[in-house]
């Protein structure tokens, strides 16, 4: 690459930074950008090549606001880098190392720990153990990736102690409550647990001890996206090994079942983990982001689905059928939407004018939202039969916050449309409204099992 | 020389609106100018002007209008309204009080090199 063509990229990724972490349209980054050439191009004509130019014109520019300040502060010390120590053959940077040594002897030490109860006598394929491990899973996977975290955002003592006090009590909830084996409380726990963990102690670990900031927890939830994402990934090749060590092993008369259930599936799950976090951070600013690129590809498909089923339910004249796992189904519907939502907020560019897709997103949430409400008249009709089991109260709760969550952020979405309310309100309700998904986790693990009597 | 920093803050507005009445400009053009205008002595950060500009712009005494640079690039420009003329017009005035007010007193009598002439 010409240094023409790499000062090009370095203002591409500057405009990129400031479009996707601008919260308030205070300045223009178009006008912005103007600024940065001109400078740059007066710097040159003083004799600076293209990288000393870009550097000196970003740390200048970074006096505009808080976003090209924080651009700056990050990048810049990384480009002074790149100029000031002539590049090693072929290396990477120490920082790079240290992080990736980190994220793998993390990894293992998870698998390890993993297997740790079998010393106690708890075998990971016994049935009386699988309660034990299903509810504890997230405290032998979880705090290692927090330590990842406070590791490579250099977090400071005094920060160590919130994540650790919710892990605390995450083990005092999974552990002391006495739960019926295999009652429905201990399944919900099970669930919500790792939810409610990831949300408070990885985010906040995540935000580098700082988790109340509209960017901080946007970047978290980006983040969230693109870990699912590449663990998906690494599950899948993983299962494509896992397949091929059984057959291999088949061919030459070994049963390799028994090895793969209880170490390679386990284990490899657990490190994936820490993988697929670190694999995510150091990507971070080369390539694109997968998560929008993949709600630009479903939307339609899901928009057009609802509408779809929206037709039929006239046509046909059927009510929903409601029963317990239908409101679970819808609420997991909900959720797909929600996230579609969330993940195409978290690369708008805020500045931009509302398109065609803006309709079709709101075209979704509006089907979805319907679709939903109609599940819950149709359950509001047949109370009788309801009843308030966990499982039940669960779902409802949660379709209930979903609703709530979507609802605004449609109105808020038809009011942008409308040119009456900047982009950011709808991305400032978004990661505004997260702590109530926190919160709800935390009661369902916690406060659940007490009010059901362990059921 | 180091200008104070009230000094610098009071006569921001009036001069931003001084070029613009040389005609539309943008931001890192004014810089330039003021710099021109002061002899090198008033060094404004880029930190300064595009909020100013801004502020301008939402008092309606400025309007933006989006034109192209030599090179064809985007390029915001400003320029003034007529209401930006008018507080202009009275800036001038006040400044113009002050000035003779200063030019009156022992302080600049007393050091030659700020004899007026």
């Amino acid at each position: 690459m010409t240094k023409e063509e790499v000062l090009e990229e370095r203002i591409g990724e500057w405009r990129r930074y400031l479009r996707r972490r601008r919260a308030i349209r205070s300045v223009d980054v178009e006008e912005l950008e103007d600024h940065l050439r001109s400078r740059i191009e007066a710097l040159r004509e003083a004799g600076l090549d293209e990288d000393e130019a870009f550097l000196v014109a970003v740390k200048r520019v970074g006096s505009l606001d808080s976003v090209s300040r924080e651009f700056a502060l990050e990048y810049t010390e990384r480009l002074w880098k790149q100029l000031v120590i002539p590049p090693e053959a072929g290396g990477a940077s120490p920082t790079a190392r240290r992080d990736a040594f980190a994220a793998v002897a993390l990894a293992v030490a998870a698998a390890a720990a993993l297997k740790v109860p079998e010393l106690f006598g708890m075998h990971i394929a016994d049935d009386a153990a699988t309660s034990f491990y299903l509810r504890n899973i997230s405290l032998f996977v979880l705090p290692f990736l927090a330590g990842f975290f406070a590791l490579t955002r250099r977090l400071p003592r005094s920060g160590w102690y919130a994540p650790a006090l919710a892990f605390i009590a995450a083990a005092l909830i999974a552990n002391l409550l006495p739960f019926e084996p295999k009652g429905h409380t201990a399944v919900l726990t099970a669930i919500h647990l790792p939810i409610a963990l990831w949300l408070t102690a990885i985010g906040f670990v995540y935000g580098g001890g700082r988790g109340r900031s509209h960017q901080q927890r946007m970047n978290f939830v980006r983040f969230s996206g693109e870990w699912f994402i590449y663990y998906t990934l690494i599950a899948l090749g993983g299962g494509v090994l896992i397949f091929f060590t059984v057959f291999v092993f088949e061919a030459i008369g070994l049963n390799a079942q028994q090895a793969v259930a209880e170490w390679m599936l386990p284990c490899g799950a657990a490190g994936a983990v820490l993988i697929a976090a670190w694999l995510v951070e150091s990507k971070q600013s080369v390539i694109e982001n997968m998560a929008p690129v993949l709600t630009l590809l479903f939307t339609p498909l899901f928009a057009a689905l609802l509408l779809v089923f929206v037709a039929a339910m006239i046509w046909t004249g059927n009510a929903i059928d409601v029963r317990r796992e239908v409101l679970i189904g819808f609420d997991l519907l909900l959720v797909l939407v929600l996230g579609l939502l969330l993940y195409a907020i978290s690369a708008r560019d805020s500045q931009a004018v509302p398109g065609r897709f803006d309709g079709l997103r709101l075209l979704l949430v509006l089907c979805a939202l319907l679709v939903d409400l109609l599940a819950l008249w149709s359950m509001v009709a047949r109370t009788s039969e309801f009843g308030f089991s966990p499982n039940k109260t669960a779902a409802l709760g949660l379709n209930l916050l979903l609703l709530v969550n979507l609802g605004w952020s449609a109105v808020l979405y038809v009011r942008f449309l409308a040119k009456r309310a900047p982009f950011a309100r709808l991305e400032r309700w978004q990661t505004a409204y997260l702590p109530a998904y926190a919160v709800w986790a935390w009661i369902v693990a916690a406060v659940f099992p007490i009010i059901f009597g362990y059921r | 020389m180091d200008i104070d920093k009230d000094l610098v803050a009071a006569s921001a507005t009036p001069l931003v609106l001084a070029i613009l009445s040389e005609g539309p400009s943008y931001g890192y053009a004014i810089i330039k100018r003021v710099g021109e205008l002061s002899g090198g002595e008033l060094r404004w950060t880029d930190g300064m002007v595009y909020p100013l500009l801004h502020r301008l712009e939402r008092r309606g005494l400025v309007e933006a209008v989006w034109g192209r640079s030599e090179t064809g690039r985007r390029r915001k420009y400003y320029r003034l309204t007529r209401a930006g003329a008018e507080h202009l017009a009275r800036r001038r005035r006040q400044w113009r009080v002050v000035d003779i007010a200063l030019r009156g007193v022992r302080l600049m009598a007393s050091d030659p090199t700020l004899q007026p002439g």
